[in-house]
């Protein structure tokens, strides 16, 4: 397929990272378009987890929110936000949290609280909701956003959810066992943290995408692999399948499908 | 002891100016109801608590109900920002509110620490989080038996919680089936507790046997309002309005938009439009 937005590439390369053995605490927004798109697609078991307690969700329809009827109707079971806070993130089930972000920093840090000064923001986000917790305790993190120099940003104004911190060591320094972002997915490029420093370095360039392009679109000196290679476009089924979902999606939260 | 009262009453008798106060919900059963009838009895001073300020809070600030907000999400889930409380925030208006953030977490244990009794709850959390630096209320614990750090916050005790449920029985036990949310501790946490539901059946016998139930002697006031929970859910009765959600994004950009579609919508409205409300979404 050659007729592609970069919107759809971004989702179409991170339902491609997971598979059929994971279980995902899924994010709403670009996440949850991925994961559902994952599941329908080359890992029709991944196990879905929305917040909202829905374990094992297969939805129909993208949900507007984390918490639509829609995820406990297809779910194997629902349990209490506690019972999921605790036992299933907290408690270590959890392979994958896939998040999305405001602000991102090169080392994964993620600002989804305000933009300007805490007491006196410029812009009141709407907060972290599980994001502190999800960043620390899942095995790892993914996370996928639209480029641009606002979002991604040579230095974050809060610490939402902790990344990679300073790079390096940072984590294990604080205490935290888990691995952290290892997967960065925006419509231009696909990332990967440098073992070492633990930056983001581009590893996939999407099609058509040129080396400038991703660096006119992020806020910090982009570093490049070695050997960067071209994403693979987008075949027909997995392209199908996202649009038949979210055109199923518009038409359910326009309020014409119920 | 559970009492049957209209909600006009169930309200007036149990939140004060003043109060602490939780109408929990998470997108399922939000009782939206219970909160127009607090913004029609104009109460003032609340602490309101919740983990997802939604579409009720925003009103209820908007308002100029609410003097704190005590939260870990304040969005309008999948649509975006909650504009009357930026607009509290950044604008002061109508009036300034102090904010405490917490994360989802640490909101939902707080909760099971309050309806446990316990004066806190520990868990693994905040690490590397920003909320430590600007909110004097996460603290730590050192375990006693591993040297582990871990975060510790106060657990919720509110005043009164509003929940809205599927079905209470004649006697004024509640049942509620969904996504569960956080009612159940929020509930049991609150030295006081109103429920709205969808309507009263007989008993509950016959059902499974691990469905959530709240006791009657764990609930102050039942109200009947069938709809009560729109534009948010009740599971098995009606769906998510979505279309209202996506709306609302647009009536609360604008502060005269806002206060008319209050006026008409509940200032000069009562529980009884609710009914109306879901008949489409049946």
């Amino acid at each position: 397929m050659t007729n592609f937005t970069p919107t759809e590439m971004m989702t179409i390369a991170a339902a491609r990272a997971l598979s059929n053995d994971d279980v995902c605490f899924v994010g709403i927004g670009a996440p949850s378009a991925a994961c559902n798109v994952a599941r329908l697609t080359h890992a029709p078991d991944i196990t879905l987890i929305y917040e909202s307690g829905t374990i094992g969700t297969a939805p129909e329809v993208l949900p507007l929110s984390i918490g639509d009827g829609e995820l406990c109707e297809t779910a194997l079971c629902t349990v209490s936000v506690p019972e999921m806070f605790r036992y299933w993130l907290m408690g270590g089930r959890i392979s994958i949290g896939f998040l999305g972000a405001a602000q991102l920093d090169r080392f994964g840090n993620i600002n989804t609280t305000v933009i300007g000064d805490y007491t006196h923001p410029k812009v009141r986000l709407p907060g972290g909701g599980g994001a502190p917790e999800i960043a620390t305790s899942c095995g790892e993190i993914f996370i996928t956003l639209k480029q641009a120099p606002r979002s991604m940003v040579n230095t974050i104004d809060f610490f939402t959810s902790f990344g990679h911190g300073e790079g390096g060591d940072h984590r294990q320094r604080l205490g935290i066992s888990t691995k952290g972002p290892t997967l960065l997915i925006t419509d231009l490029a696909i990332w990967r943290p440098d073992p070492e420093s633990k930056e983001f370095t581009v590893r996939s360039l999407h099609k058509g995408v040129t080396r400038q392009q991703v660096q006119d679109n992020c806020g910090w000196p982009v570093r490049f692999a070695a050997s960067v290679e071209e994403t693979p476009e987008p075949t027909e089924l997995e392209l199908g399948t996202l649009r038949d979902l979210q055109a199923r999606t518009a038409a359910a939260h326009r309020g014409d499908a119920r | 002891m559970a009492e049957f009262l209209s909600l006009h009453d169930a309200v007036q008798r149990n939140l004060r100016d003043g109060d602490m106060v939780a109408f929990e919900g998470f997108t399922h059963l939000i009782p939206h109801a219970a909160a127009h009838e607090a913004i029609r009895q104009g109460i003032r001073d609340l602490t309101l608590l919740r983990m997802t300020p939604d579409i009720i809070y925003d009103q209820m600030i908007g308002m100029g109900l609410a003097r704190k907000v005590i939260f870990s999400y304040a969005g309008n889930p999948g649509v975006g920002l909650l504009r009357r409380m930026r607009d509290a925030i950044e604008h002061s208006y109508p009036r300034g509110i102090e904010t405490v953030e917490h994360s989802h977490s640490a909101m939902a244990q707080a909760y099971e620490a309050g309806a446990s009794g316990l004066p806190c709850a520990v868990f693994r959390g905040y690490k590397g989080a920003g909320l430590k630096e600007v909110n004097p209320d996460i603290k730590s614990v050192i375990c006693p038996f591993t040297g582990e750090e871990l975060a510790a916050i106060p657990s919720h005790r509110p005043d009164v919680t509003f929940i809205h449920a599927q079905k209470a029985s004649e006697k004024g036990d509640v049942l509620i089936e969904g996504i569960i949310g956080v009612q159940k501790e929020a509930a049991l946490a609150a030295k006081r507790v109103v429920v709205t539901v969808e309507e009263v059946v007989p008993s509950f016998k016959g059902l499974h046997p691990n469905l959530t139930i709240l006791p009657h002697w764990t609930i102050d006031a039942v109200a009947v309002v069938p709809g009560g929970a729109h534009p948010s859910y009740t599971y098995g009765y009606y769906a998510r309005d979505n279309a209202a959600y996506l709306e609302w994004d647009k009536i609360s950009a604008d502060r005269e938009a806002f206060s008319a579609w209050m006026e008409a919508n509940v200032l000069n409205a009562g529980p009884e439009v609710f009914v109306q409300r879901v008949e489409a979404l049946r």
